[in-house]
């Protein structure tokens, strides 16, 4: 067998990509969560929740209306989308004149609304949710056996990551997002209607989560909990990355994903707390964070 | 064109505009001259709808805009190049240029846009729009606002703070879209600059209208000038 620093190949293989399959969900709910707040200057606290929503409406499509893994892929991020733009539309949009902190309140309030319903009507055991036939099963690396659906998922994350980046940086409603983050009201004043951007912003960022929700629905169980045991991590990877940067949150979300998958296989007692180390110490030298700009 | 009657706006609880009125014919170039707090720059963002209280009467072809949002405002065909310039640094040049959306036919085109400014082909590469210098960045945004097609164009101070060189440039390029069909309301505090491209001038105080010069009677107002611009 190969051993890699006195450390077995299968083990330290498997750690690394448990690592990168959580990097995968981490980069995809602080990408969401950096276009959020760029737009909006809200921080979404209610993003876990919708994360979680992402995998119930999957679960409920299939056990419900018998509408299996892949569809669900599209319609739970439509569903829950849908289900953010009437929240922005309705309630969220009345805070961007106040202050940060009440947008900061309101979706957390929000979150802890949307768990409770859901642990109210399908209690907080967790639900199991069948890997689709065709990702059962693992595939022989010659180095280490991958599960084929985890591989399916590191790389759904990495096209969705990279096509949300694509879309922001290099085309022409990307440009009208960036501008309105800059100056919104100048971007109103050419005639575009700013307020439906940010609306649309809101629905896309929650459609990302949603649809880490549905990937995340057969590897861990659906339950009211998986979003808010996600979203603090997730909100360290925001910090260490620097709010409002696209490339920045997926990168960071990937490389922290790692560092916690090799924490664990080399000093396991760390494992959970290594994100948050690696937080303090970015604050304290470069509180921007580390592909932010400086404001 | 475009027809200013009691406009009053406000910004919190300072009262800015205390009743403006005056007009725009089209095709006519018209300056807002007046020392600095006089309200001009107020005037150009009530007309954009850029102002949060403002009330009164502005009605451009006709119709009336007060009631209107910015973005229905600049659909309606006003575009406005304000005095800060508004440049984004998060884009690229030729994304700055391209922002603003065609809002009716009758624009320049890109190669028309680069002809009369050439500097911004070559710059067009560039890739935060404020790396531009300032001439350059006052260019780029007259430029993106003659590409949509809006023939009543807000030009707020396009002259300040830039090289003589330039602003003889700037004064060409006004003179060139006047001989296209546009319609120009132009904020200045240089009058002589003023006096090369505008047909009238508008003289505010106080957040008023307290005067209107025909440009061929400026050089003998020129006293009754210097007394309101206190020069």
């Amino acid at each position: 067998m190969i051993t890699i620093f006195g450390i077995p190949g299968p083990l330290l293989f498997g750690q690394l990509l448990l690592g990168l399959i959580n990097g995968a969900f981490y980069a995809m709910l602080s990408l969401g969560l950096a276009v959020i707040f760029g737009m909006l200057n809200i921080i979404n606290f209610a993003h876990g929740a919708l994360f979680m929503m992402g995998a119930f409406v999957s679960w409920m499509l299939l056990n419900y209306l018998d509408i299996g893994y892949f569809p669900a892929l599209i319609l739970a991020p439509l569903i829950v989308g849908i289900f953010g733009i009437i929240l922005e539309k309705t309630i969220i949009s009345r805070l961007y004149k106040l202050d940060h902190l009440y947008g900061l309140l309101l979706t957390f309030g929000l979150a802890l609304v949307i768990e409770g319903l859901f642990r109210n009507a399908y209690g907080s055991s967790g639900m199991p949710y069948r890997i689709p036939s065709v990702l059962q099963g693992a595939a022989n690396l010659g180095f280490m056996y991958l599960p084929i659906y985890r591989g399916w998922v590191v790389l759904a994350a990495l096209v969705v990551c990279l096509a949300t980046w694509a879309i922001i940086e290099k085309t022409s409603l990307g440009a009208r997002l960036r501008a309105a983050t800059e100056n919104a009201p100048m971007v109103q004043a050419f005639g575009v209607d700013v307020p439906r951007l940010i609306t649309l912003t809101y629905g896309g960022g929650v459609a990302l989560a949603a649809f880490a929700g549905v990937l995340a629905a057969p590897i861990y169980s659906v339950n009211p909990n998986m979003g808010s045991n996600f979203i603090n991590t997730v909100f360290a990877v925001v910090v260490i990355g620097g709010m409002g940067s696209i490339m920045g949150s997926i990168v960071t979300g990937f490389a922290l994903g790692v560092l916690e998958g090799l924490t664990k296989v080399f000093y396991p007692q760390a494992s959970a707390t290594v994100v948050f180390l690696v937080m303090v110490i970015v604050l304290l030298i470069r509180p921007r964070g580390l592909f932010g700009r400086a404001a | 064109m475009l027809e200013i009657q009691g406009l009053n706006a406000w910004y919190g609880e300072s009262h800015i505009l205390h009743g403006v009125d005056f007009e725009v014919r089209e095709g006519e170039v018209v300056t807002l001259l007046g020392r600095n707090g006089a309200g001009k720059t107020t005037t150009m963002k009530s007309i954009m709808g850029l102002v949060p209280r403002r009330r009164g009467h502005v009605k451009f072809r006709g119709a009336e805009t007060i009631g209107l949002m910015p973005n229905q405002i600049a659909r309606a065909g006003i575009a406005i190049c304000p005095e800060e310039r508004g440049i984004f640094g998060s884009l690229s040049v030729t994304e700055n240029l391209m922002l603003p959306p065609i809002v009716a036919p009758g624009g320049l085109d890109i190669a028309e846009i680069y002809t009369l400014f050439p500097n911004l082909k070559e710059r067009a590469k560039t890739a935060h729009g404020t790396r531009l210098s300032g001439g350059e960045q006052q260019m780029l945004a007259i430029a993106r606002i003659l590409r949509t097609g809006a023939k009543m164009l807000l030009l707020d101070e396009p002259t300040e703070g830039l090289a003589p060189v330039i602003v003889q440039q700037i004064g060409r390029t006004i003179r060139e879209i006047k001989n296209r069909g546009f319609t120009v309301l132009l904020v200045e505090q240089n009058f002589r600059f003023a006096s090369t491209v505008a047909d009238r001038h508008y003289v505010m105080e106080h957040g008023k209208i307290v005067d209107m010069i025909p440009n061929r009677l400026l050089e003998s107002s020129m006293d009754k000038l210097h007394e309101y611009l206190g020069v």
